[in-house]
């Protein structure tokens, strides 16, 4: 196995932990940061391709993706307090009510 | 120079002035353009006509060509020969000299400039229609009229009623110029131009690919609209709702005239058209006839008028469908002196009762308003036929020509044209008893304030009356017979061309006799009349419910159709209903859909992965 598979499998299994995570975690804390999880799996096979095909336009594409990660962050962990404060809970059912 | 094109311009001229600026320019500024231009307009058709009688040629003045279709071009020309000369000088005059009287009648209305403005408007359309050398542009005149008519029924349109007959005789005369445009239809696609005299000459000089008995009955049916024909008659009494003026400008002398005129105008193609002139004769005779029976038991001064009229305008389409062109127009000509005289008679009367209208409440005016009566007198005189009146020999040689033309003149006509005439002779001195004579019968205020009204009214009427009693001494039948030429007479009727001048006599002394009798001291005897044939009475005052029957034949049926079929199914099921369908089409699938939104994060992020593994799947298949 060369390195740019090995580190394709390792972005795979980063999407996939961070997808499962969302999906049965109940801690919004969590599934946030395995949201992060997918975003930077997907930044690694980015990375991987790009020296791949020994252009810049993937690497230049993960710093937009960082930017705008952290951006969501910033307003994601804020929102995740306010509900906390309200609700006394983690768990993302009991926001259900928030469908409108 | 364009004499003809100024004739025409100058009303148009005093529309725009005192339509745009009436009110600022106070009621005498309003009330000398609204009636110099029309003079003027007069005065320019007086040196015309000299000129015509001088060189004999028709004029022609190309003022513009409208459209151009390959080889054939649409242009606004006037034609002024002799019969467009003389309703051109009826049309002035006569419309001068009620501009005059309005001046009087309307002092005392707020709209008085507006009222001035919508008559000069009528006259220009009036003028149009007159002197189009083509029927396109009388078409246009022909509409024209009928808005100013519409505006000038409608004139105090606060009152609902009026606006009601206002639109009354707007639609009904639409049913008629879908006929007219119907026959220009075919002419145009005939002959390739709808010019009339060309048209005659068309006709007069062969075959021609059209016939023209439909062409004829096409257009006989814009003139029963337009001239209060049966069917299309029921308007013009309602039209009565506009100012009296107006009534005998529009309703009695000039604008209901325009089928009278439309179809002499057009004789050379009903010269070759018997079927569709012996229509005419026989719808106009059936007109005077009706007209003249609902006429005798109206008691509204201006609805006897108004029956009247329509019954008159009978008189003048039988001389019509027997050929007897100039006759029609003869009487056209004296029947607007005496029926305009009639009509501002009555609007003196109105005038002097502050209002009244109803002859029941009048009685013993000839004393208090004596001008108003002996004017009123004379035009009576003259519509009864008493000797030597106008209307007398209008109306012998029309019943000369419903006998004895060879082009279907027949003892059954005569007889039901004399009969007519009696009857004309009795209502009309009957509406004359009920007003001036006997004993009065007025409210004790309206009584008081009984006055004569002002010179310019009287002045008007004393011109008229005279006009009323000399008229029937032009010789119009022998003045057009360049133009259109008096059908030849029956030989075997030729004895009894005098005793019909006797018949004649007769049937309006009879007449005046008769209404003298009845309607004489207490009126007693009309009461055991009415009593007698209450039945006949009340079909007669009933107007034979011809309204009643549009309305149960026409109306309903038209208002179930538009309600049941277009609105409750057209509009509401089917418009509607569609749109509402797809509307809750998309409200159900909606529905459906919302189930999905438990607001769970868990599911949703679980259906994006099944979406985005479900198109992955797809890609990669179609890749």
């Amino acid at each position: 196995m060369d390195k740019a598979q090995l580190l394709l499998s390792l972005a795979v299994a980063m999407f996939a932990i961070g997808m499962v995570g969302v999906i049965i975690r109940r801690n919004v804390l969590v599934m946030l940061m395995c949201m992060e999880l997918m975003l930077n799996g997907v930044n690694l096979s980015l990375v991987t391709f790009a020296h791949q095909s020994g252009t810049t336009v993937g690497a230049v594409l993960v710093f937009l993706i960082f930017v705008v990660a952290t951006a969501e962050i910033a307003i994601a962990i804020p929102i995740v307090l306010m509900l906390v404060k309200r609700k006394h809970t983690l768990d993302p059912h009991a926001y259900t009510d928030l469908k409108g | 120079m364009h004499a003809l094109t100024l004739i025409v311009i100058l009303p148009l001229v005093g529309f725009l002035i005192n339509g745009l600026a009436g009110n600022k320019l106070g009621q005498k500024a309003v009330a000398v353009i609204g009636c110099g231009l029309p003079l003027v307009s007069f005065a320019i058709t007086v040196s015309m006509f000299m000129l015509l009688m001088q060189t004999g040629e028709a004029r022609i003045e190309t003022v513009y060509t409208w459209a151009t279709f390959g080889k054939t071009s649409f242009e606004i020309a006037l034609y002024f020969d002799r019969l467009s000369a003389v309703m051109t000088l009826i049309v002035t005059g006569i419309g001068s000299l009620i501009h005059i009287y309005s001046i009087g009648y309307m002092k005392e209305d707020a709209s008085f400039a507006r009222f001035f403005a919508y008559l000069n408007l009528f006259l220009f359309f009036m003028l149009l229609l007159v002197l189009g050398r083509s029927l396109l542009v009388m078409f246009v005149g022909w509409e024209g009229v009928g808005l100013a008519s519409y505006l000038l029924i409608g004139f105090w349109f606060e009152d609902p009623v009026n606006a009601k007959a206002g639109k009354k005789a707007f639609i009904t005369n639409r049913v008629g110029d879908a006929g007219f445009l119907l026959g220009m239809f075919l002419l145009y696609n005939a002959l390739g131009t709808l010019d009339l005299d060309r048209i005659n000459a068309a006709f007069l000089a062969g075959p021609v690919a059209v016939s023209a008995s439909l062409v004829g009955v096409f257009l006989f049916i814009g003139a029963t609209g337009k001239s209060a024909q049966i069917p299309l008659h029921v308007w013009l009494p309602d039209a009565m709702a506009g100012p009296t003026p107006v009534s005998a400008l529009i309703h009695a002398a000039t604008m209901v005239t325009a089928g009278v005129y439309m179809i002499a105008r057009l004789n050379g193609l009903y010269l070759h058209a018997p079927e569709a002139s012996t229509l005419v004769a026989w719808v106009g005779a059936a007109t005077a006839f009706f007209a003249a029976t609902v006429a005798i038991v109206q008691t509204d001064i201006k609805k006897v008028l108004a029956y009247s009229t329509v019954s008159q305008l009978g008189f003048m389409f039988v001389a019509l469908g027997v050929g007897a062109y100039g006759v029609a127009v003869f009487h056209l000509l004296t029947h607007a002196f005496f029926k305009a005289c009639l009509f501002l008679g009555a609007g003196s009367v109105i005038h002097a009762l502050s209002g009244e209208q109803d002859i029941r409440k009048m009685g013993g005016l000839a004393k208090r308003i004596p001008v108003t009566f002996w004017t009123f007198a004379i035009a009576t005189g003259a519509i009864a036929g008493l000797p030597p009146l106008s209307g007398f020999f209008s109306k012998d040689e029309i019943l000369w020509f419903a006998l004895a033309s060879e082009r279907g003149g027949s003892v059954t006509l005569m007889v039901v044209m004399a009969v007519t005439a009696l009857m004309t002779a009795f209502y009309m001195f009957r509406l004359l008893w009920l007003t001036f004579m006997g004993a009065s019968r007025m409210d004790h205020e309206v009584e008081h304030h009984v006055h004569e009204s002002p010179f310019s009214m009287t002045g008007v009427l004393m011109v008229l009356a005279a006009l009323a009693a000399v008229g029937g001494f032009i010789p119009i039948p022998h003045f057009l017979e360049p133009i259109a030429p008096l059908p030849k007479t029956l030989e075997s009727m030729h004895a009894y061309h005098v005793p019909l001048v006797g018949l004649a006599i007769a049937m309006g002394v009879v007449g005046l006799i008769a209404a003298a009798f009845v309607y004489r001291g207490d009126l007693a005897l009309p009461k055991r009349l009415r009593e007698r044939f209450s039945g006949l009475h009340a079909l007669l005052s009933g107007k034979y419910f011809i309204d009643e029957l549009y309305e149960n034949m026409i109306q309903r049926p038209l208002h179930w159709i538009s309600e049941k079929v277009f609105l409750d199914f057209g509009d509401r099921r089917l418009f509607d209903g569609t749109l509402n369908g797809m509307a809750s089409m998309a409200n159900a699938s909606g529905g459906v859909l919302a189930r999905v939104q438990t607001g769970s994060l868990h599911l949703y992020v679980l259906l994006v992965l099944i979406g985005s593994f479900l198109a992955l799947v797809w890609s990669w298949a179609h890749g």
